[in-house]
């Protein structure tokens, strides 16, 4: 089975994250990027997957990011995928999410896929958007934020869970079938020593977009970041204090309409 | 000399710090309440490759090096420095020895084994009256056909109760004071060994100090390591690792002791502002972070120069030394900026300030250190301005 599952390195949940001055994006410098945390469930649920297959099975890791990203490559390559497709192009400095979906589409495409495993988003720009946009163009079935999975016993469909409001739902899909997972599918191992010294010997393939067949960027255009602003500051906290609930209340309103100007 | 991690060594740096504030926060401090020394962990450790660290892959190891036993030892010490020591003893003294020192078939019979974590190795130098001067070492090896019986008695042996391997320094010659030490391989279960009391210590808790008992304990010729009469050298000469190993420690527990201060300062109000804003704190953590960099600027250079096959004897010497200082030192502040409450069990600061003290204590004094290290300035004066 050629099990896919997509990576993304984003800046680490402690980083402190700050805008940089053209407003184009976050200042980089000093910031630690991982793996998304949400794709180590993805990664994990691949192997998990392979070695329950044994055979000839094989987890490949697909990943869409700045040269620098082969560090979060061969961290998932430690933990053992087998090989990996970056995608590296001057071109794909901050795509847009359809354009992501569409190069990644492409590259999968080209080098044939069984079923396919990430995250239920990126934790950093939070659009979830990436996974439906490769569904869509593979023409595959995408089940979201699964919460567990296995395969029916033949191996045809792929069984899959999730957690809903007040229980869980059971989701049976066609292969091949994309599957974004959530935290609780399982505990995503780590890198071992022997893991990272085998992985220097492990492949990364290095693809541009020209290797891929585009000669232009493609989706371009479909959505655009204007530009990145910081969080308002938040405001002083000021307690309404009155001897009776019904004065403070009238206080509040008479702050909101006339100090706050809000209602 | 690179200051800056490779890649690879970043991955590992990732992986035991997920390992550490994981897995091993979540027992690390009932382990030190109850003094229970955590076999899981140490599994877990070896199947992730870090108690066969500088062990060659043909023995299972991994064959990385001291430096990246460092990176270990300093975010475990982060969280919880008793487990360090047995991952320090146990790859910097046990597995090295072993390597170096042991023949083929000791090597094939036990390093397996030991690299993976199946087999805790330990280290066993001390007794009542030889602590400081291992020339002083009084059990005796006696040789008897193809054995050698051992009798007497080794105190302070960390992990002893837990060990597959012991190496143990025994006493083949009594007219000779340095020449007449051998090391040995001891098993648990050799006949005529036993273990006695164990230590209540000050701080460490989650590991054990134990005396080893050895009563007419037969012990086959084939597990001396190296050759009669080299015990102190093999003794000594794994110090110089053993040294960088417990720098690290005493760096980790700086590092796990700064950040608590740091991070509770900035949570902490008196008087209508935060203390990290009052001057005299601000002081505090300069003071910390100064050393904190300068320590880790020893050790990190002391363990890429054992790396890299250099004579690193004074390097090593230096950062344990002043390593283990500043860990007092800066546990000592971090408590005071907690106040009360890091006096408390309820504060990681309560345990770090206990265990830090033994870094100065074990593996050599801070006295000794400054003796190899004045010995080895004084040499490089002789050589450099001959009388
Ligand atoms: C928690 C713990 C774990 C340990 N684990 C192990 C272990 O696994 N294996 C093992 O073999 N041992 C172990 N030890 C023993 C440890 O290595 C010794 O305690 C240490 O070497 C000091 O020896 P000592 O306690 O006999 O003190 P002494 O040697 O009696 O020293 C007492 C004091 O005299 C000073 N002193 C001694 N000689 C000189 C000198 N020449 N010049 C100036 N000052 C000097 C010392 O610095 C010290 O301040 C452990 C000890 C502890 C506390
Ligand atoms: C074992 C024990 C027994 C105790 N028994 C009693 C008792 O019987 N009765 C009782 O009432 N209390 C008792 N206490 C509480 C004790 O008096 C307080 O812990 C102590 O006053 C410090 O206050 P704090 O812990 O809130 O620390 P904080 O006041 O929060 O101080 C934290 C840090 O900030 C520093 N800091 C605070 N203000 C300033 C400033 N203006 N400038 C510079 N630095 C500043 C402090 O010096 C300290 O380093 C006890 C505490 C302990 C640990």
């Amino acid at each position: 089975m050629k099990i896919i599952v997509l990576l993304k390195r984003v800046p680490d949940t402690e980083a402190k994250i700050l805008i940089n001055q053209e407003g184009t994006g976050i200042r980089k410098d000093g910031v630690k990027f991982v793996i998304n945390t949400y794709d180590e469930y993805g990664i994990e649920e691949g192997l998990k997957l392979k070695e329950k297959l044994g055979g000839d099975s094989k987890v490949t890791v697909f990943c869409l990011g700045p040269e620098e990203s082969t560090e979060v490559i061969r961290t998932a390559l430690a933990m053992g995928a087998d090989d990996a497709v970056h995608i590296c192009d001057p071109a794909l400095e901050s795509p847009a999410p359809f354009t992501t979906s569409a190069v990644l589409a492409k590259a999968i495409k080209d080098e044939g896929f069984d079923i396919i495993f990430c995250g239920k988003q990126g934790i950093d720009d939070d659009t979830a958007q990436v996974q439906g946009g490769i569904a869509e163009a593979l023409g595959i079935p995408q089940v979201n934020i699964a919460s567990s999975f296995e395969l029916s016993e033949d191996g045809s469909r792929a069984l899959i869970g999730r957690r809903i409001e007040g229980g869980n739902e059971k989701i049976e899909s066609a292969l091949p079938v994309i599957v974004t997972c959530d935290k609780g599918i399982n505990e995503p191992r780590y890198a071992s020593l022997p893991g990272i010294m085998k992985a220097k010997k492990k492949e990364i393939r290095t693809r541009t977009l020209a290797d891929l067949g585009f000669d232009e960027m493609p989706a371009a255009g479909r959505s655009k970041i204007l530009k990145w602003l910081p969080l308002p500051k938040g405001g002083e906290c000021r307690m309404v204090e009155a001897e009776e609930v019904s004065d403070a209340v009238k206080e509040l309103a008479r702050l909101l309409r006339e100090e706050a100007k809000i209602i | 000399m690179q200051l800056r991690l490779s890649e690879e060594e970043r991955m590992i740096q990732k992986t035991i710090r997920d390992f550490a504030r994981k897995d091993l926060a979540a027992v690390a401090d009932q382990a030190n309440l109850d003094a229970v020394f955590q076999d899981e962990i140490y599994r877990k450790l070896g199947e992730l490759g870090f108690m066969g660290v500088t062990v060659p892959e043909e023995y299972g190891g991994v064959d990385l090096g001291t430096f990246c036993l460092t990176l270990a030892l300093e975010e475990i010490s982060m969280v919880c420095p008793a487990t360090a020591i047995a991952v320090s003893v146990h790859n910097e003294l046990a597995n090295s020895i072993v390597l170096r020192y042991g023949s083929d078939a000791v090597k094939n019979k036990f390093l397996p084994a030991m690299a993976s974590g199946r087999s805790i190795g330990v280290y066993a130098i001390t007794e009542t009256e030889a602590g400081s001067d291992v020339s002083a070492i009084r059990m005796s090896a006696v040789r008897e056909g193809d054995e050698y019986i051992l009798n007497g008695n080794k105190i302070f042996i960390s992990t002893g109760d837990k060990a597959g391997v012991i190496i143990v320094v025994a006493r083949t010659n009594a007219d000779d004071r340095t020449g007449g030490l051998t090391a040995f391989l001891v098993e648990p279960n050799f006949p005529g060994f036993s273990i006695g009391k164990t230590e209540h210590k000050m701080g460490m808790k989650a590991s054990t100090t134990v005396e080893l008992v050895f009563e007419d304990c037969r012990v086959p010729a084939g597990n001396v390591l190296g050759s009669p009469g080299m015990g102190m050298k093999i003794a000594l000469g794994a110090l110089d690792g053993g040294r960088i190993g417990i720098a690290s420690q005493a760096l980790g527990i700086a590092q796990g002791a700064m950040d608590s201060a740091v991070l509770f300062a900035r949570e902490r109000s008196q008087f209508g502002q935060r203390i990290i804003d009052f001057q005299g704190t601000k002081w505090k953590i300069a003071d910390m972070a100064v050393k904190l960099d300068a320590a880790r600027l020893l050790v990190y250079r002391a363990a890429r120069m054992k790396d890299a096959g250099e004579q690193c004897s004074k390097e090593a010497s230096m950062a344990k030394l002043y390593a283990t200082r500043i860990a007092n030192e800066i546990a000592y502040e971090s408590m005071q900026i907690h106040g009360g409450v890091g006096y408390t069990e309820e504060f990681r600061i309560e345990r770090l300030f206990r265990d830090a003290r033994v870094t100065e204590i074990y593996e050599g004094t801070s006295e000794i250190q400054r003796l190899v290290i004045a010995k080895k300035v004084i040499e490089e004066y002789e050589q450099a301005y001959p009388s």
